[in-house]
């Protein structure tokens, strides 16, 4: 099956970028280093085509209804013009995907992952059913991501929207735009969602505004060394938030609200989750990789993601561990035990490390 | 920067010899230096780590000598040619970039005494390794 292009396919292609099958998709890797690319990003600014991601539109009375049964966060906090991360569960607590819900006038938008486009929809609809939902999955838009110190700047500049007030998390909707000020590299910036015949004049002139083109290689390393989790490697079906440091996006308020996964979640919660997800640094030389099995003062656990880092120019990685593992760890790299150390994520914000 | 991994089409330059695992080889006063060709260089991406072998270690024609990680993968590094590595190329570890580089000239890995110089010949040349290499890209 041919693979779907995003409306910058042919600007991907022009700018010598290295096209990879992605989740059904033809996204760019690199665009030649994503080393280079990955320091653009965090000393300048980069602009990442993340078009490839589900975009979904709720409207209708019930659309709230919808989603607190289904979003495992807040969606009181949504209100028109904020957005707020957090998962969709299964009912055994296990992560259906990560999302941002996007608070509108009225209703809500829902950003989901490439490669759970099809599980994700169904999920909606099939609790949609029984509700007013409109829901209309929006194959018009692109998503382009600007991120970086000068992101801010450079998008300004070379729009002529002005959104240096809008707040983290916080949205701004104008003429068919979506611009917020959310990211997933660790960086100050915005992520865009627009008509896919405006995406590539947005492109091109945010390239005149000397922002360079960043491809999934670097959206890699940038949100690991970020803290953020990356879903299918880091969490999925089988793991839970408590489970994947993700608590935090759990609103157990109102305790009336009973959103799937919520019963289960909160057997594990009162029994304490017996794996969590931790950081993990190499002392050693290698690349720590996702599957690798670790050693801990707590018993054996496994990486879920890792890189090279390039900021900090040494590995690190996450890994699911036994609760209450903590201090130095073995990593097992191609037969050999590797010296590392358990740390809490994040592990660099801004261009700085951050963990201890 | 040289600009060589953003260029879609492979350098094989055709004074080399090559394995079908796309290490090349050159043979130099009796001793052979061995690298990965640009092809793979491109296909792994920005070079981060070279574990290289060390000196006076024997290597076997086909049998893994070396790993290269990139920011994508590791791979291993076959030797082309049996024998005992006489050198290896220290600038690597602190530079690994250079792979990415320069494939054939300063990125090289390692070189060997051959045991039997005529191994050579089992190699891919130029003409043979490029047909490799666009039969691997079809695959894709």
């Amino acid at each position: 099956m041919a693979e779907r292009r995003t409306a910058l396919y042919d600007l991907h292609v022009a700018g010598k970028a290295r096209m990879v099958p992605f989740a059904g998709w033809s996204m760019p890797l690199n665009y030649g280093s994503q080393l280079a690319e990955h320091r653009d990003v965090r000393g300048a600014a980069g602009m990442f085509d993340v078009s490839h991601m589900t975009i979904t539109d709720l409207a209708g009375a019930d659309a709230r209804e919808l989603l607190d049964r289904l979003f495992a966060n807040d969606v009181g906090k949504a209100v028109p013009g904020r957005a707020v991360y957090g998962v969709l569960l299964n009912a055994s607590g296990g992560i259906i995907d990560d999302v941002i819900v996007y608070g509108r006038d009225p209703g809500y938008r829902v950003v989901s992952n490439a490669a759970t486009r099809d599980k994700v929809l169904d999920w909606l609809r099939v609790h949609a059913a029984d509700l007013d939902v409109d829901l209309r999955e929006r194959e018009d838009l692109a998503l382009i991501a600007v991120q970086g110190p000068n992101a801010m700047s450079a998008f300004c500049g070379a729009t002529s929207m002005d959104v240096s007030d809008l707040r983290p998390f916080s949205v701004r909707e104008r003429n068919g735009w979506m611009v917020a000020r959310t990211g997933y590299t660790g960086e100050d910036g915005v992520e865009v969602a627009l008509p896919d015949d405006q995406a590539g004049t947005l492109w091109q002139r945010l390239s005149d505004a000397g922002v360079a083109c960043a491809g999934l290689g670097a959206r890699d390393t940038l949100r690991l060394e970020a803290g953020l989790l990356l879903y299918g490697e880091d969490m999925d079906e089988a793991t839970s938030p408590l489970e994947s440091n993700l608590g935090w996006t759990v609103a157990w308020d109102p305790p009336e609200r009973d959103f799937v996964g919520r019963e289960a979640l909160a057997r594990q919660r009162s029994r304490g989750p017996e794996r969590v997800l931790r950081g993990v640094v190499l002392a050693g030389r290698g690349v720590i990789r996702h599957g690798q099995r670790v050693e801990t003062n707590a018993g054996a656990g496994i990486v879920t993601s890792g890189i090279f880092s390039p900021t900090l120019g040494y590995s690190i990685g996450f890994a699911r561990v036994p609760r209450g593992a903590t201090g130095n760890c073995l990593i097992e790299i191609r037969g050999s035990d590797i010296p590392g150390r358990i740390v809490r994520p994040p592990f660099v914000r801004q261009g700085k490390q951050v963990f201890k | 920067m040289n600009d060589v991994s953003s260029d879609m089409r492979p350098d094989i330059p055709d004074d080399y010899r090559y394995a079908p695992s796309h290490e090349w080889a050159r043979v130099e006063d009796d001793q052979v230096t061995v690298g990965i060709s640009d092809f793979a260089q491109q296909s792994l991406g920005d070079v981060v780590y070279v574990e290289l072998p060390q000196v006076g270690d024997e290597v076997n024609a086909g049998a893994e000598a070396c790993v290269v990680e990139s920011v994508k993968a590791a791979a291993d590094v076959y030797a082309p040619v049996s024998g005992t590595v006489v050198a290896v190329n220290e600038a690597l570890e602190e530079a690994p970039e250079m792979v990415n580089q320069d494939p054939y000239g300063d990125g090289w890995f390692f070189k060997v005494e051959p045991t039997d110089l005529e191994e050579m010949d089992d190699l891919l040349d130029a003409d043979g390794y490029e047909q490799h290499c666009e039969s691997e890209a079809d695959e894709d």
